[in-house]
């Protein structure tokens, strides 16, 4: 695709910004913001990836990796604010997910050991575990407070904290997994994935695109489990203090 | 007050605060061993916190609260809600059925209710056997807070909280649960602490009155008390309540 070919295909920023002016939206002055950073952020990091790629040095794949963590780790923790020491808990998270996910595809010659593809699946891997941390966050946060006389009975006949949370947190991660699993249940007869649908744009054979596609989806569902469940086990201790009381905000 | 009764709780210069706002103020006196005692007072007097001091939901920021004559701070949290029950003014229940929810304090040990003893504790509270299996979303307001009051007795509390549980009832229901507080106070043996709005009900139930008002007690004694009252601030408080 040439530059010309690209800036066309603003027409399709155009019809929204037109849409939104006749009807009134207020959504223009996002819009733009949208598509500009869009467009800078790609292409730098275009750039940054084609620069990395042609070096194949560990310590750039390392940086570049460290970088989208320390992102989606301060993307998340807004939605965590009321929960001490979320910013630390869901970076313990995102680099658990990280490590073990690397760890199987390394591990056992499931993807090669080089920056395209390491720096490639990081990024949904960790873009997904922000989706998640974001999604049980904002489910757990909410749980807790429209729950608070049940963790309080459960505390008030001699539960444990674990056991005063228990439901809250087992609902919050099912709700958080729930997009992941019903999205897989549809990949193919709704949408195809935008991953598989680039490699069969750029080429590839559509039998390889799905394997591979396949396999980031298994993926991401270890990544929905695992970053629910650690980062809600993380997270509900600092919700009581050691006389095992709730604590309010 | 009460000092020919041994305490089931004492309260030493207790103080309890969010932030700069003062909830309780320099709290210092005894719930008898065995009696009931009613705590009134007009909301935000600080009484749900009060109880809530004594089952460890909150702890104060400073004083010394007494269970049984040993510092709170001696039990663990979980013994010390085994041995000082509360039932909670909105009454929240699990879901599921009455059984599970009596069945809950002792699941929460990984214990198991039996029947015979969930039956027996319906026939306590006046509850009828056909209602252990059904789900509490069934009950009326009267039936979940006589489960409310059952599931707390499962521990077999040697003291126990009551909060306003008859806040929201009718008026069969309402003399359902004072004849029920005073047979649990004869049968069990435990000493009752009972936040009411209804100060009739404060002096034909209780034994003993605290009468609070923006965070501090204003008058103890007697529950006749309520009829005389000695404090300007009580005689305003209970004009025209009792009759």
């Amino acid at each position: 695709m040439t530059y010309l070919t690209l800036s066309i295909t603003l027409i399709f920023v155009v019809i929204p910004l037109i849409l939104s002016k006749t009807l009134n939206l207020g959504l223009e002055k996002d819009t733009i913001i949208a598509t500009i950073r869009s467009i800078v952020q790609l292409l730098a990091v275009g750039f940054i990836l084609k620069f990395v790629f042609d070096s194949e040095s560990l310590l750039y794949i390392f940086l570049m990796v460290t970088l989208m963590i320390v992102a989606a780790t301060h993307n998340a923790q807004k939605k965590g604010a009321a929960i001490k020491g979320i910013t630390w808990k869901i970076a313990v998270t995102l680099v658990f997910v990280e490590i073990l996910t690397q760890s199987i595809l390394l591990g056992f010659n499931i993807t090669p050991p080089t920056a395209q593809y390491i720096i490639s699946i990081s990024g949904m891997v960790i873009g997904n575990s922000m989706v998640l941390s974001i999604l049980f966050l904002n489910r757990f946060t909410s749980e807790v407070e429209s729950h608070q006389d049940q963790t309080e009975l459960i505390l008030s006949l001699g539960g444990t904290p674990k056991q005063a949370i228990h439901r809250q947190l087992i609902q919050s991660i099912k709700a958080s997994m729930i997009p992941t699993i019903e999205s897989q249940k549809t990949v193919g007869l709704v949408q195809l994935p935008g991953m598989m649908s680039g490699q069969i744009i750029a080429g590839a054979d559509p039998i390889q695109a799905v394997q591979f596609q396949l396999l980031i989806m298994f993926l991401l569902l270890t990544t929905a489990a695992v970053t629910s469940v650690l980062l809600g086990f993380l997270s509900y201790p600092t919700l009581f203090n050691q006389r095992m009381q709730l604590l309010k905000n | 007050m009460a000092i020919d009764y041994k305490p089931a709780i004492h309260f030493k210069h207790v103080d309890y605060s969010i932030g700069d706002l003062n909830i309780l103020k320099d709290i210092t006196g005894s719930f008898p061993a065995g009696k009931i005692t009613t705590l009134v007072g007009p909301s935000g007097a600080g009484k749900t916190t009060l109880l809530k001091l004594c089952n460890g939901l909150l702890s104060p920021k400073s004083g010394e609260i007494y269970i049984n004559g040993v510092s709170i701070q001696q039990y663990e949290p979980v013994e010390l809600r085994r041995t000082v029950g509360i039932a909670l003014q909105s009454a929240p229940m699990i879901d599921g059925s009455v059984y599970d929810n009596l069945n809950l304090p002792l699941a929460l040990k990984n214990e198991k209710l039996e029947e015979s003893r969930a039956l027996s504790l319906l026939e306590d509270v006046g509850l009828e056997k056909e209602l252990l299996k059904r789900n509490v979303k069934d009950l009326s307001g009267g039936q979940r807070q006589k489960v409310s009051i059952a599931r707390t007795l499962v521990n077999r509390p040697q003291i126990l909280l009551l909060d306003e549980i008859t806040s929201s009832l009718d008026r069969t229901s309402l003399k359902e649960i004072e004849e029920l507080v005073v047979k649990i106070n004869r049968k069990y043996k435990a000493a009752i602490i009972w936040i009411t709005h209804n100060l009739q009900q404060a002096l034909e139930i209780g034994d003993f009155t605290w009468v609070m008002m923006n965070g501090e007690v204003v008058e103890t004694g007697e529950s006749e008390l309520l009829e005389d009252p000695h404090n300007e601030k009580v005689k305003v408080f209970v004009k025209g309540e009792v009759k």
